[in-house]
């Protein structure tokens, strides 16, 4: 059945149902992406349109495979906002979209709350592939299919999200699904990189990096983005690493069976050490396969049959 | 001569402290008499040649509302609003007299444009008395001082560069120093631009959750400190717009308390809305100030009570779509304000907030004295500048009906409590509801 809803315009909004309802879902289509023949008819005569105004080879790629492997038709706009033309507004372009007849639009924006401006404006589905420092729900959702792999639970889970919070679409859905599912989440950074009343998401949070490591199964190292470096919210990327970069005398705190996820692309020896990334701990690149199913999982569940039995 | 009545109306003058039934008698545009309704013995004969009647029974009738912060965009912005659109918006929200910024294309910062603005607004306003507002700096620069005495002759009744923050703290004091030789206010949008960044939204809980930049309070608190220290250096008449946070109403106070000449505005939407209303991305709940918490509303409306506040402004800030519906950094700040502004207010009232003899003062009479206009008051021989409303009906707002060009306002679609009815300047009636 499909979720009662129109669109994905975060994880704030979805309730734990609907996200164990996600996860199970995408579970059942990673099968699908081990088969031979790595399609289904499901969304047949369907069409998205990936509408990405911020690059992001690794996100759309996973998307667009997502649709065709569902059959659908998947058309990918690139838009750079520098070249928007002048005088055209956001609902000028979701009209111009529409008349297209598309069943999903889905979108990458760097102004935060863009996809719901959008979704406003159109009658289709409309599933946001990350906007501003808001939410990233797909990215969400395929950190917590890995989690619930490896673990088995993420109920009572210790997670820890560590990095620049304040500009992370990652760390806020994140928050959002790891807490709605029984997960305990402490955020940790600089406090230049922690947003006032964070803790009001559900989550703890800390400049101590070691505090919010203790004891912790699963950790998510969130990229710094270096031109933050100008705006003073740290002074030297050494000093960054030093204090904020994972390393293996820092994971020592940890849990032994320690999981460590990373939405990359990684800056190696900055927020993590090579030694770290490339360690038995890393899961960077199980993360990539879940995110196509959990993408095929979304669509399935806006677009997909109204029956139950018609999965797959 | 021709001859208004305004029968049998509830008058409320908060300067005069009348409150009460009274018939209004006004000849040659100015007030002639103020009679009791009860006692009142002069006849008045409907159908004498020369002689309007309006029947005021169950209406409230106060003296004219006037807004001391409005952005018309004329000249250069008239796709956004026309003097004339402005000066009907104004008409239809209340307003007998209105100030307008000096942020067009040109800047107001010379004689030659206050003349084409008082020009436009004779030829083709609505009636209501616009008095131009000159920039402080030409072009707005926030170089060097404009030719204030030559704007105070051209008409202008204030200086302000609203819309850019003045930064040089030394040109705000030559500001306030020199204007003083003109008794001309020096109003100050108090924001440091540095603090304030590229932020969208009050910085707080909200905006932790949207994923918008947020402006902190101290980016208004510390400009507003800083100009408070400059006023009680110069002596200087300082009036602080659109004032949102809770530190600015506890420094004004304390300022007023040690007798710095300082007056202060809120916006409508600051009295009434907080950053919880940007949650969907609404970018009508877009503006600069932004809206802020919960406690900095409460604050305000106690500065507004206490008379820490002495006025209310609408920032009327028209823009067209194009401006608007876009993704929300990237939205232009401000929405209109001149035609909610009184009901908004009048909830206050009904809230229990406000009085009804306070929210007149604070859109009437105190906007008048700030800028030392003989307005404000419905006593013998004040112009008859006067607001006629209708409390006891709603109205709802919506695109179709709203007088300005431009409709970005966070209340489309709401019903609200109190309808205008009149609007009169110079005891001509401008607006009929
Ligand atoms: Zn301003």
């Amino acid at each position: 059945m499909r979720l009662k809803r129109k669109d994905i315009l975060g994880i704030e909004d979805l309730t734990p149902d609907e996200l164990e309802r996600i996860l199970a879902t995408a579970e059942s289509f990673k099968e699908v992406s081990a088969r031979e023949i790595k399609k289904v008819p499901t969304l047949r005569g369907k069409t998205v349109i990936n509408l990405f105004y911020e690059p992001s080879t690794r996100t759309r790629t996973s998307f667009e495979i997502a649709a065709k492997r569902m059959s659908a038709d998947a058309v990918n706009i690139s838009v750079s906002t520098s070249s928007v033309v002048k005088g055209e507004t956001l609902k000028d372009t979701a009209k111009n979209l529409e008349a297209m007849r598309p069943d999903c639009i889905v979108v990458r924006h760097s102004s935060s709350g863009t996809p719901h401006m959008l979704a406003k404006y159109v009658g289709c589905s409309v599933i946001n592939a990350g906007d501003g420092a808001h939410e990233h729900p797909s990215q969400a959702l395929l950190d917590m299919l890995t989690v619930k792999e490896k673990k088995g639970r993420i109920e009572g889970l210790k997670v820890a999200i560590i990095g620049d919070i304040t500009h992370s679409r990652v760390a806020r859905s994140n928050i959002y699904g790891f807490t709605k599912l029984g997960a305990e989440v402490t955020v940790a950074g600089p406090p230049t990189m922690l947003p006032p009343g964070i803790e009001n998401l559900g989550c703890k949070a800390t400049s101590d990096v070691e505090a919010a490591l203790k004891g912790a199964d699963v950790i998510m190292m969130l990229r710094i983005q270096l031109e933050r470096q100008k705006e003073s919210l740290f002074p030297t990327l050494r000093e960054y690493s030093r204090f904020y970069g994972l390393n293996e005398s820092k994971l020592k705190g940890a849990k032994d069976d320690v999981i460590i996820l990373h939405p990359g692309p990684i800056n190696r020896g900055v927020e993590i050490s090579s030694e770290v990334a490339d360690g038995p701990y890393s899961l960077i690149l199980d993360q990539v396969t879940n995110g196509v199913a959990v993408r095929m999982a979304l669509f399935y569940l806006l677009l997909g049959a109204a029956r139950e039995d018609a999965v797959v | 001569m021709n001859r208004l009545v305004i029968k049998g109306g509830r008058l409320v003058d908060p300067a005069s402290g009348v409150d009460g039934i009274y018939n209004i008698y006004i000849m040659g545009g100015r007030i002639a008499s103020i009679k009791k309704a009860d006692t009142d013995t002069s006849e008045i004969i409907p159908g004498s040649p020369g002689l309007d009647i309006i029947d005021a029974e169950n209406l409230l009738v106060i003296p004219g509302l006037i807004d001391l912060h409005t952005h018309l965009r004329e000249p250069g912005y008239e796709y956004k609003e026309t003097i004339q659109s402005g000066t009907r918006a104004a008409a239809a929200g209340g307003f007998t007299t209105i100030l307008c910024m000096a942020n067009t294309r040109p800047v107001n910062d010379s004689e030659s444009v206050t003349s084409y603005i008082k020009k436009k607004a004779a030829e083709e306003g609505s009636g209501v008395n616009v008095l131009p507002i000159g920039a402080l700096s030409p072009g707005q620069k926030g170089e060097r001082l404009t030719e204030i005495g030559e704007l105070k002759a051209a008409g202008c009744a204030a200086i302000s560069d609203d819309g850019v923050p003045v930064e040089d703290p030394g040109l705000m004091r030559r500001a306030l120093e020199y204007s003083k030789a003109f008794k001309m206010p020096v109003i100050s949008h108090a924001e440091d631009a540095h603090l304030a960044g590229s932020g969208v939204m009050n910085e707080g809980v909200v905006a932790t959750r949207l994923g918008l930049k947020g402006i902190p309070n101290a980016a208004e608190d510390m400009i507003v400190a800083r100009d408070i220290s400059l006023a009680e250096l110069t002596g200087g008449r300082l009036h602080i717009a659109h004032v949102s946070t809770k530190g600015a109403v506890e420094l004004i106070r304390a300022a007023k308390k040690r007798g710095v000449n300082v007056t202060a505005e809120a916006t409508p939407h600051h009295l009434t809305l907080t950053d919880e209303a940007v949650i969907g991305y609404d970018t009508n709940t877009k503006m600069n100030p932004p809206l802020r918490s919960m406690e900095d509303v409460e604050a305000l409306r106690a500065g507004l009570k206490d008379g820490t506040i002495d006025c209310v402004a609408t920032d009327h800030a028209p823009h067209s779509t194009i401006e608007k519906d876009v993704e929300f950094d990237k939205a232009s700040n401000g929405i209109i304000g001149l035609e909610t502004a009184f009901s908004l207010i009048y909830g206050l009232v009904e809230e229990g907030v406000l009085t009804l003899s306070e929210a007149v003062k604070a859109m009437s009479t105190n906007p008048a004295k700030a800028i030392g206009i003989d307005k404000g008051s419905l006593r013998v021989g004040f112009p008859a500048d006067i607001t006629i409303i209708d409390l006891n009906r709603s109205w709802t707002v919506e695109a179709s009906r709203l007088k300005s060009k431009s409709k970005n306002s966070p209340w489309l679609g709401k019903t609200l409590k109190g309808v205008v009815v009149n609007t009169i300047v110079g005891g001509n009636v401008i607006y009929k509801a």
